[in-house]
Protein backbone atom coordinates (compact mmCIF):
# COMPACT_ATOMS: atom_id res chain seq x y z
CA UNK A 1 0.00 0.00 0.00
CA UNK A 2 1.25 3.51 0.70
CA UNK A 3 4.87 3.86 1.83
CA UNK A 4 5.58 4.41 5.56
CA UNK A 5 6.75 8.00 5.03
CA UNK A 6 3.48 8.98 3.32
CA UNK A 7 2.43 12.50 4.39
CA UNK A 8 -0.77 12.60 6.43
CA UNK A 9 -3.12 15.13 7.97
CA UNK A 10 -5.43 15.04 10.94
CA UNK A 11 -9.19 14.99 10.37
CA UNK A 12 -12.26 14.87 12.58
CA UNK A 13 -15.55 13.88 11.02
CA UNK A 14 -18.67 11.82 11.57
CA UNK A 15 -19.14 8.59 9.64
CA UNK A 16 -22.54 6.91 9.93
CA UNK A 17 -23.15 8.70 13.20
CA UNK A 18 -19.80 7.79 14.75
CA UNK A 19 -17.26 10.52 15.51
CA UNK A 20 -13.84 9.72 14.07
CA UNK A 21 -10.61 11.57 14.83
CA UNK A 22 -7.66 10.24 12.90
CA UNK A 23 -4.71 10.77 10.56
CA UNK A 24 -5.31 10.21 6.85
CA UNK A 25 -2.80 10.01 4.01
CA UNK A 26 -3.10 13.21 1.96
CA UNK A 27 -3.61 11.42 -1.33
CA UNK A 28 -6.13 8.85 -0.10
CA UNK A 29 -9.58 9.27 -1.65
CA UNK A 30 -12.61 9.41 0.59
CA UNK A 31 -13.89 6.06 -0.67
CA UNK A 32 -10.52 4.33 -0.25
CA UNK A 33 -10.31 5.67 3.30
CA UNK A 34 -13.84 4.48 4.11
CA UNK A 35 -13.07 1.03 2.75
CA UNK A 36 -9.48 0.42 3.85
CA UNK A 37 -9.23 2.41 7.08
CA UNK A 38 -12.78 2.63 8.44
CA UNK A 39 -13.72 -0.84 7.19
CA UNK A 40 -16.92 0.19 5.42
CA UNK A 41 -16.80 -1.80 2.20
CA UNK A 42 -20.35 -1.05 1.02
CA UNK A 43 -19.13 1.79 -1.19
CA UNK A 44 -17.36 0.31 -4.18
CA UNK A 45 -14.39 1.46 -6.24
CA UNK A 46 -14.94 1.11 -9.96
CA UNK A 47 -13.43 3.57 -12.39
CA UNK A 48 -11.63 5.95 -9.97
CA UNK A 49 -12.22 8.88 -12.28
CA UNK A 50 -15.80 9.89 -11.64
CA UNK A 51 -17.56 7.99 -14.41
CA UNK A 52 -19.22 4.91 -12.90
CA UNK A 53 -20.93 6.04 -9.68
CA UNK A 54 -20.15 2.88 -7.68
CA UNK A 55 -18.36 4.98 -5.02
CA UNK A 56 -21.29 7.26 -4.16
CA UNK A 57 -21.50 8.38 -0.53
CA UNK A 58 -23.35 11.22 1.17
CA UNK A 59 -21.30 14.14 2.44
CA UNK A 60 -23.28 16.67 4.48
CA UNK A 61 -26.46 15.19 3.05
CA UNK A 62 -25.47 15.35 -0.62
CA UNK A 63 -24.52 12.43 -2.83
CA UNK A 64 -20.96 12.77 -4.14
CA UNK A 65 -18.38 10.70 -5.99
CA UNK A 66 -16.26 9.15 -3.24
CA UNK A 67 -13.34 8.73 -5.64
CA UNK A 68 -13.20 12.45 -6.49
CA UNK A 69 -13.03 13.74 -2.95
CA UNK A 70 -9.97 13.36 -0.75
CA UNK A 71 -10.40 11.88 2.70
CA UNK A 72 -8.67 14.97 4.11
CA UNK A 73 -11.52 17.04 2.67
CA UNK A 74 -14.01 15.20 4.88
CA UNK A 75 -12.61 17.08 7.89
CA UNK A 76 -15.61 18.57 9.70
CA UNK A 77 -18.10 16.77 7.47
CA UNK A 78 -20.91 14.33 8.13
CA UNK A 79 -20.38 11.27 5.94
CA UNK A 80 -22.97 8.58 5.34
CA UNK A 81 -22.37 5.35 3.45
CA UNK A 82 -24.88 2.74 2.34
CA UNK A 83 -24.24 0.92 5.64
CA UNK A 84 -25.43 3.95 7.62
CA UNK A 85 -28.20 5.24 5.36
CA UNK A 86 -31.29 4.21 7.32
CA UNK A 87 -33.73 6.85 6.08
CA UNK A 88 -37.15 5.56 4.95
CA UNK A 89 -36.45 6.23 1.25
CA UNK A 90 -33.24 4.22 1.28
CA UNK A 91 -34.90 1.34 3.12
CA UNK A 92 -37.85 1.36 0.72
CA UNK A 93 -35.47 1.38 -2.27
CA UNK A 94 -33.46 -1.53 -0.87
CA UNK A 95 -36.68 -3.51 -0.55
CA UNK A 96 -37.87 -2.52 -4.04
CA UNK A 97 -34.50 -3.38 -5.64
CA UNK A 98 -34.81 -6.85 -4.10
CA UNK A 99 -38.41 -7.39 -5.21
CA UNK A 100 -37.84 -6.11 -8.75
CA UNK A 101 -34.56 -8.01 -9.22
CA UNK A 102 -32.90 -4.66 -9.85
CA UNK A 103 -29.45 -6.10 -9.17
CA UNK A 104 -27.41 -9.09 -10.16
CA UNK A 105 -23.80 -8.74 -9.02
CA UNK A 106 -24.64 -5.81 -6.73
CA UNK A 107 -21.52 -3.78 -7.46
CA UNK A 108 -23.44 -0.69 -8.59
CA UNK A 109 -26.35 -1.09 -6.16
CA UNK A 110 -25.20 1.07 -3.21
CA UNK A 111 -24.47 3.98 -5.54
CA UNK A 112 -27.73 3.48 -7.41
CA UNK A 113 -29.77 3.45 -4.21
CA UNK A 114 -28.16 6.56 -2.73
CA UNK A 115 -28.64 8.44 -6.02
CA UNK A 116 -32.25 7.26 -6.38
CA UNK A 117 -32.98 8.29 -2.79
CA UNK A 118 -31.67 11.79 -3.49
CA UNK A 119 -33.86 11.99 -6.60
CA UNK A 120 -37.02 10.89 -4.76
CA UNK A 121 -36.30 13.25 -1.86
CA UNK A 122 -36.21 16.16 -4.34
CA UNK A 123 -38.80 14.88 -6.86
CA UNK A 124 -41.16 12.31 -5.34
CA UNK A 125 -43.00 11.71 -8.64
CA UNK A 126 -40.45 11.51 -11.47
CA UNK A 127 -41.18 10.12 -14.92
CA UNK A 128 -39.23 7.09 -16.12
CA UNK A 129 -37.16 9.43 -18.29
CA UNK A 130 -36.34 11.56 -15.24
CA UNK A 131 -35.29 8.46 -13.30
CA UNK A 132 -32.99 7.45 -16.15
CA UNK A 133 -31.52 10.96 -16.30
CA UNK A 134 -30.95 11.01 -12.53
CA UNK A 135 -29.18 7.62 -12.71
CA UNK A 136 -27.24 8.47 -15.89
CA UNK A 137 -24.05 8.79 -13.83
CA UNK A 138 -24.37 5.28 -12.37
CA UNK A 139 -23.25 2.36 -14.51
CA UNK A 140 -24.84 -1.08 -14.25
CA UNK A 141 -23.36 -3.84 -16.41
CA UNK A 142 -25.85 -6.56 -15.40
CA UNK A 143 -29.47 -5.52 -15.47
CA UNK A 144 -29.93 -3.34 -18.54
CA UNK A 145 -31.39 -0.73 -16.17
CA UNK A 146 -35.04 -1.63 -16.83
CA UNK A 147 -35.67 -3.30 -13.42
CA UNK A 148 -33.73 -0.50 -11.69
CA UNK A 149 -36.10 2.09 -13.13
CA UNK A 150 -39.02 -0.22 -12.21
CA UNK A 151 -37.83 -0.33 -8.60
CA UNK A 152 -37.45 3.45 -8.31
CA UNK A 153 -40.88 4.00 -9.89
CA UNK A 154 -42.40 1.48 -7.47
CA UNK A 155 -41.10 3.46 -4.49
CA UNK A 156 -42.24 6.71 -6.10
CA UNK A 157 -45.75 5.25 -6.44
CA UNK A 158 -46.11 4.82 -2.68
CA UNK A 159 -44.78 8.30 -1.80
CA UNK A 160 -47.14 11.15 -1.03
CA UNK A 161 -46.98 13.80 -3.78
CA UNK A 162 -44.91 16.86 -2.79
CA UNK B 1 -5.12 4.64 -10.26
CA UNK B 2 -4.02 6.81 -7.38
CA UNK B 3 -2.67 10.35 -7.57
CA UNK B 4 1.02 11.06 -7.21
CA UNK B 5 2.13 12.69 -3.96
CA UNK B 6 1.26 16.31 -3.34
CA UNK B 7 1.34 18.85 -0.54
CA UNK B 8 -2.03 20.03 0.64
CA UNK B 9 -3.17 23.30 2.16
CA UNK B 10 -6.66 24.41 3.11
CA UNK B 11 -6.53 28.16 3.66
CA UNK B 12 -9.25 29.83 5.71
CA UNK B 13 -8.90 33.26 4.11
CA UNK B 14 -8.56 34.59 0.59
CA UNK B 15 -5.29 36.36 1.47
CA UNK B 16 -3.82 33.06 2.66
CA UNK B 17 -5.02 31.27 -0.48
CA UNK B 18 -3.52 33.89 -2.81
CA UNK B 19 -0.19 33.77 -0.96
CA UNK B 20 -0.11 29.98 -1.43
CA UNK B 21 -0.94 30.31 -5.14
CA UNK B 22 2.18 32.43 -5.65
CA UNK B 23 4.25 29.25 -5.21
CA UNK B 24 5.14 27.37 -8.41
CA UNK B 25 3.40 24.17 -9.55
CA UNK B 26 0.34 24.78 -7.41
CA UNK B 27 -3.18 23.74 -8.43
CA UNK B 28 -6.44 25.07 -7.05
CA UNK B 29 -8.75 22.35 -5.73
CA UNK B 30 -12.37 23.51 -5.91
CA UNK B 31 -15.01 20.85 -6.69
CA UNK B 32 -12.33 18.46 -7.91
CA UNK B 33 -14.61 16.91 -10.52
CA UNK B 34 -12.02 17.41 -13.29
CA UNK B 35 -8.79 17.88 -11.33
CA UNK B 36 -9.11 14.68 -9.29
CA UNK B 37 -9.74 12.45 -12.35
CA UNK B 38 -6.75 14.09 -14.05
CA UNK B 39 -4.63 13.47 -10.94
CA UNK B 40 -5.88 9.89 -10.57
CA UNK B 41 -4.95 9.28 -14.20
CA UNK B 42 -1.69 11.17 -13.53
CA UNK B 43 -2.35 13.47 -16.45
CA UNK B 44 -1.95 16.18 -13.79
CA UNK B 45 0.76 15.97 -11.10
CA UNK B 46 0.75 19.28 -9.23
CA UNK B 47 3.31 19.58 -6.42
CA UNK B 48 0.73 21.15 -4.14
CA UNK B 49 -3.01 21.61 -3.87
CA UNK B 50 -4.66 24.69 -2.46
CA UNK B 51 -8.12 23.54 -1.36
CA UNK B 52 -10.35 26.62 -1.53
CA UNK B 53 -13.49 24.91 -0.24
CA UNK B 54 -13.37 26.81 3.07
CA UNK B 55 -13.34 30.23 1.39
CA UNK B 56 -16.60 32.22 1.31
CA UNK B 57 -16.84 32.27 -2.49
CA UNK B 58 -20.11 30.43 -3.07
CA UNK B 59 -22.55 33.32 -2.92
CA UNK B 60 -25.21 33.98 -5.56
CA UNK B 61 -26.56 37.55 -5.41
CA UNK B 62 -28.55 39.87 -7.61
CA UNK B 63 -28.31 43.67 -7.30
CA UNK B 64 -28.22 46.76 -9.51
CA UNK B 65 -29.01 44.69 -12.58
CA UNK B 66 -25.99 42.41 -12.08
CA UNK B 67 -26.06 38.74 -11.11
CA UNK B 68 -22.95 37.74 -9.15
CA UNK B 69 -22.10 34.04 -8.89
CA UNK B 70 -19.18 33.11 -6.65
CA UNK B 71 -16.51 30.83 -8.07
CA UNK B 72 -17.32 28.14 -5.48
CA UNK B 73 -21.04 28.05 -6.28
CA UNK B 74 -21.82 24.38 -6.98
CA UNK B 75 -23.55 23.52 -10.25
CA UNK B 76 -26.50 22.09 -8.28
CA UNK B 77 -26.89 25.37 -6.34
CA UNK B 78 -26.77 27.51 -9.48
CA UNK B 79 -29.21 25.15 -11.19
CA UNK B 80 -31.69 25.44 -8.30
CA UNK B 81 -31.30 29.18 -7.68
CA UNK B 82 -34.45 31.29 -8.29
CA UNK B 83 -32.19 34.35 -8.72
CA UNK B 84 -30.32 32.63 -11.55
CA UNK B 85 -33.57 31.46 -13.17
CA UNK B 86 -34.79 35.06 -13.10
CA UNK B 87 -31.62 36.92 -14.14
CA UNK B 88 -29.79 34.35 -16.30
CA UNK B 89 -32.33 31.83 -17.62
CA UNK B 90 -29.69 30.46 -20.02
CA UNK B 91 -27.72 28.95 -17.13
CA UNK B 92 -30.31 26.45 -15.83
CA UNK B 93 -30.85 25.26 -19.42
CA UNK B 94 -27.11 24.63 -19.73
CA UNK B 95 -26.51 23.22 -16.24
CA UNK B 96 -29.17 20.56 -16.71
CA UNK B 97 -26.82 19.15 -19.37
CA UNK B 98 -23.68 19.31 -17.21
CA UNK B 99 -22.55 15.82 -16.18
CA UNK B 100 -24.59 13.96 -13.56
CA UNK B 101 -26.32 14.82 -10.28
CA UNK B 102 -23.48 13.72 -7.98
CA UNK B 103 -20.96 15.68 -10.03
CA UNK B 104 -23.20 18.76 -10.03
CA UNK B 105 -23.29 18.52 -6.21
CA UNK B 106 -19.52 19.14 -6.08
CA UNK B 107 -18.48 20.81 -9.34
CA UNK B 108 -18.14 24.60 -9.29
CA UNK B 109 -18.64 27.49 -11.68
CA UNK B 110 -15.12 28.75 -11.10
CA UNK B 111 -13.59 25.34 -11.67
CA UNK B 112 -15.33 24.88 -15.00
CA UNK B 113 -14.38 28.36 -16.23
CA UNK B 114 -10.76 28.11 -15.03
CA UNK B 115 -10.25 24.73 -16.68
CA UNK B 116 -11.72 25.86 -20.04
CA UNK B 117 -12.46 22.38 -21.33
CA UNK B 118 -13.54 22.75 -24.98
CA UNK B 119 -16.68 20.67 -24.33
CA UNK B 120 -17.72 22.53 -21.17
CA UNK B 121 -21.07 24.29 -21.21
CA UNK B 122 -20.35 27.17 -18.84
CA UNK B 123 -17.64 28.98 -20.84
CA UNK B 124 -20.04 29.21 -23.81
CA UNK B 125 -22.71 30.59 -21.46
CA UNK B 126 -20.35 33.25 -20.08
CA UNK B 127 -19.61 34.35 -23.66
CA UNK B 128 -23.27 34.43 -24.69
CA UNK B 129 -24.22 36.32 -21.52
CA UNK B 130 -21.39 38.85 -21.89
CA UNK B 131 -20.09 38.06 -18.41
CA UNK B 132 -17.24 39.78 -16.62
CA UNK B 133 -14.92 37.47 -14.70
CA UNK B 134 -13.23 38.80 -11.59
CA UNK B 135 -9.89 37.31 -10.54
CA UNK B 136 -7.39 38.17 -7.82
CA UNK B 137 -3.72 37.62 -7.08
CA UNK B 138 -1.58 38.50 -4.07
CA UNK B 139 0.82 40.57 -6.16
CA UNK B 140 -1.58 42.56 -8.32
CA UNK B 141 -4.91 42.54 -6.49
CA UNK B 142 -8.25 42.19 -8.27
CA UNK B 143 -8.82 42.56 -11.96
CA UNK B 144 -11.87 42.27 -14.18
CA UNK B 145 -11.71 40.30 -17.43
CA UNK B 146 -14.42 40.28 -20.10
CA UNK B 147 -15.48 36.73 -20.94
CA UNK B 148 -14.57 37.45 -24.57
CA UNK B 149 -10.95 38.03 -23.45
CA UNK B 150 -10.84 35.26 -20.83
CA UNK B 151 -10.83 32.05 -22.90
CA UNK B 152 -7.62 31.61 -24.86
CA UNK B 153 -8.05 28.15 -26.36
CA UNK B 154 -7.72 24.53 -25.33
CA UNK B 155 -7.52 24.46 -21.48
CA UNK B 156 -6.12 27.98 -21.61
CA UNK B 157 -7.42 31.18 -20.03
CA UNK B 158 -6.30 34.71 -19.20
CA UNK B 159 -5.67 33.61 -15.60
CA UNK B 160 -2.04 33.83 -14.47
CA UNK B 161 -0.70 30.88 -12.42
CA UNK B 162 -0.94 32.95 -9.21
CA UNK B 163 -4.49 34.15 -9.88
CA UNK B 164 -7.74 32.81 -8.47
CA UNK B 165 -11.12 33.34 -10.10
CA UNK B 166 -13.43 34.92 -7.52
CA UNK B 167 -16.76 35.31 -9.30
CA UNK B 168 -18.64 35.89 -12.51
CA UNK B 169 -20.74 39.01 -12.97
CA UNK B 170 -23.59 38.76 -15.46
CA UNK B 171 -25.82 41.56 -16.68
CA UNK B 172 -29.34 40.52 -15.67
CA UNK B 173 -31.58 39.38 -18.52
CA UNK B 174 -33.02 42.46 -20.23
CA UNK B 175 -36.59 42.73 -21.54
CA UNK B 176 -36.91 41.48 -25.11
CA UNK B 177 -33.98 39.04 -24.83
CA UNK B 178 -34.44 35.30 -25.19
CA UNK B 179 -32.01 32.51 -24.44
CA UNK B 180 -31.45 28.97 -25.62
CA UNK B 181 -28.87 26.36 -24.69
CA UNK B 182 -28.92 23.18 -26.75
CA UNK B 183 -26.52 20.27 -26.75
CA UNK B 184 -26.02 16.92 -28.43
CA UNK B 185 -24.26 14.18 -26.48
CA UNK B 186 -24.19 10.43 -26.92
CA UNK B 187 -25.88 9.99 -23.53
CA UNK B 188 -27.28 12.59 -21.17
CA UNK B 189 -24.41 14.05 -19.17
CA UNK B 190 -21.65 12.89 -21.51
CA UNK B 191 -19.25 15.39 -23.04
CA UNK B 192 -20.93 17.45 -25.73
CA UNK B 193 -20.42 16.47 -29.37
CA UNK B 194 -21.71 19.97 -30.01
CA UNK B 195 -23.39 22.56 -27.84
CA UNK B 196 -24.66 26.05 -28.44
CA UNK B 197 -25.46 29.04 -26.22
CA UNK B 198 -27.56 31.72 -27.86
CA UNK B 199 -28.80 35.06 -26.57
CA UNK B 200 -31.11 36.85 -28.95
CA UNK B 201 -32.24 40.42 -28.36
CA UNK B 202 -33.80 43.23 -30.36
CA UNK B 203 -31.42 43.65 -33.32
CA UNK B 204 -28.61 41.87 -31.49
CA UNK B 205 -27.33 38.35 -30.87
CA UNK B 206 -24.56 36.63 -28.93
CA UNK B 207 -23.58 33.10 -29.86
CA UNK B 208 -20.92 30.69 -28.60
CA UNK B 209 -20.32 26.98 -29.20
CA UNK B 210 -18.95 24.24 -26.99
CA UNK B 211 -17.56 20.88 -28.01
CA UNK B 212 -16.84 22.18 -31.50
CA UNK B 213 -13.75 24.41 -31.57
CA UNK B 214 -10.74 23.80 -29.32
CA UNK B 215 -11.10 27.27 -27.84
CA UNK B 216 -14.47 28.76 -27.02
CA UNK B 217 -15.24 32.17 -28.49
CA UNK B 218 -18.08 34.33 -29.76
CA UNK B 219 -19.11 33.71 -33.38
CA UNK B 220 -19.28 37.29 -34.77
CA UNK B 221 -20.28 36.46 -38.36
CA UNK B 222 -23.16 34.24 -37.29
CA UNK B 223 -24.16 36.81 -34.64
CA UNK B 224 -24.36 39.58 -37.25
CA UNK B 225 -26.58 37.44 -39.48
CA UNK B 226 -28.84 36.50 -36.54
CA UNK B 227 -29.11 40.15 -35.51
CA UNK B 228 -30.39 40.84 -39.02
CA UNK B 229 -32.85 37.94 -38.73
CA UNK B 230 -31.06 35.97 -41.46
CA UNK B 231 -30.96 32.38 -40.19
CA UNK B 232 -29.59 30.78 -43.41
CA UNK B 233 -26.67 33.22 -43.44
CA UNK B 234 -26.00 32.52 -39.76
CA UNK B 235 -25.99 28.77 -40.38
CA UNK B 236 -23.65 29.26 -43.34
CA UNK B 237 -21.36 31.42 -41.20
CA UNK B 238 -20.93 28.56 -38.69
CA UNK B 239 -19.57 26.51 -41.61
CA UNK B 240 -16.23 28.28 -41.17
CA UNK B 241 -15.83 27.08 -37.55
CA UNK B 242 -12.44 25.44 -36.99
CA UNK B 243 -13.81 22.29 -35.43
CA UNK B 244 -11.84 19.68 -33.52
CA UNK B 245 -11.24 16.49 -35.43
CA UNK B 246 -11.26 13.01 -33.95
CA UNK B 247 -11.70 9.54 -35.42
CA UNK B 248 -15.11 9.09 -33.79
CA UNK B 249 -16.34 12.56 -34.66
CA UNK B 250 -14.82 14.28 -37.72
CA UNK B 251 -14.63 18.07 -37.79
CA UNK B 252 -17.23 18.34 -40.54
CA UNK B 253 -19.72 16.40 -38.44
CA UNK B 254 -19.23 18.65 -35.42
CA UNK B 255 -19.82 21.68 -37.62
CA UNK B 256 -22.94 20.06 -39.06
CA UNK B 257 -24.27 19.35 -35.54
CA UNK B 258 -23.61 22.97 -34.53
CA UNK B 259 -25.58 24.13 -37.56
CA UNK B 260 -28.47 21.81 -36.68
CA UNK B 261 -28.46 23.17 -33.13
CA UNK B 262 -28.49 26.76 -34.38
CA UNK B 263 -31.55 26.07 -36.52
CA UNK B 264 -33.32 24.41 -33.57
CA UNK B 265 -32.37 27.20 -31.18
CA UNK B 266 -33.58 29.85 -33.59
CA UNK B 267 -36.83 27.98 -34.12
CA UNK B 268 -37.22 27.74 -30.35
CA UNK B 269 -36.66 31.41 -29.51
CA UNK B 270 -36.19 33.33 -32.76
CA UNK B 271 -39.69 32.76 -34.11
CA UNK B 272 -41.23 33.80 -30.82
CA UNK B 273 -38.92 36.78 -30.87
CA UNK B 274 -39.98 37.87 -34.35
CA UNK B 275 -43.64 37.55 -33.32
CA UNK B 276 -43.15 39.67 -30.19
Amino acid sequence: MLPPDEPTAEIACTVNGEAIHTQVPLRRSLVDWLRHDVGLTGSHVGCEHGVCGACHVRVDGQVVRGCLMLAVQADGATVETIEGARDPLTLALQDAFFHHAALQCGFCTPGMILQAAELLAQHPAPTRAEVREALSGNYCRCTGYQPIVDAVMAVSAILPAK
Amino acid sequence: MKPARFDYARPATLAEALALLAKPDTAVLAGGQSLMPMMNLRVARPARLVDINRLPLGEIALGNGVLRIGALARHAAVLASPLVAQAAPLLPQALAQVAHAAIRNRGTLGGSLSLADPAAELPACMLALDATLVAASAARGERRIAASAFFHGLYSTALEPDELLLRAELPAAAPGWRYAFLELARRHGDFAMAGLALALGPGAARLALCGVEAGQRRQPAAEAALAAGDLPAAIAALGTAEAMDSPDLPAAQRVHLAQVLLRRAFQQIGAAHAAA
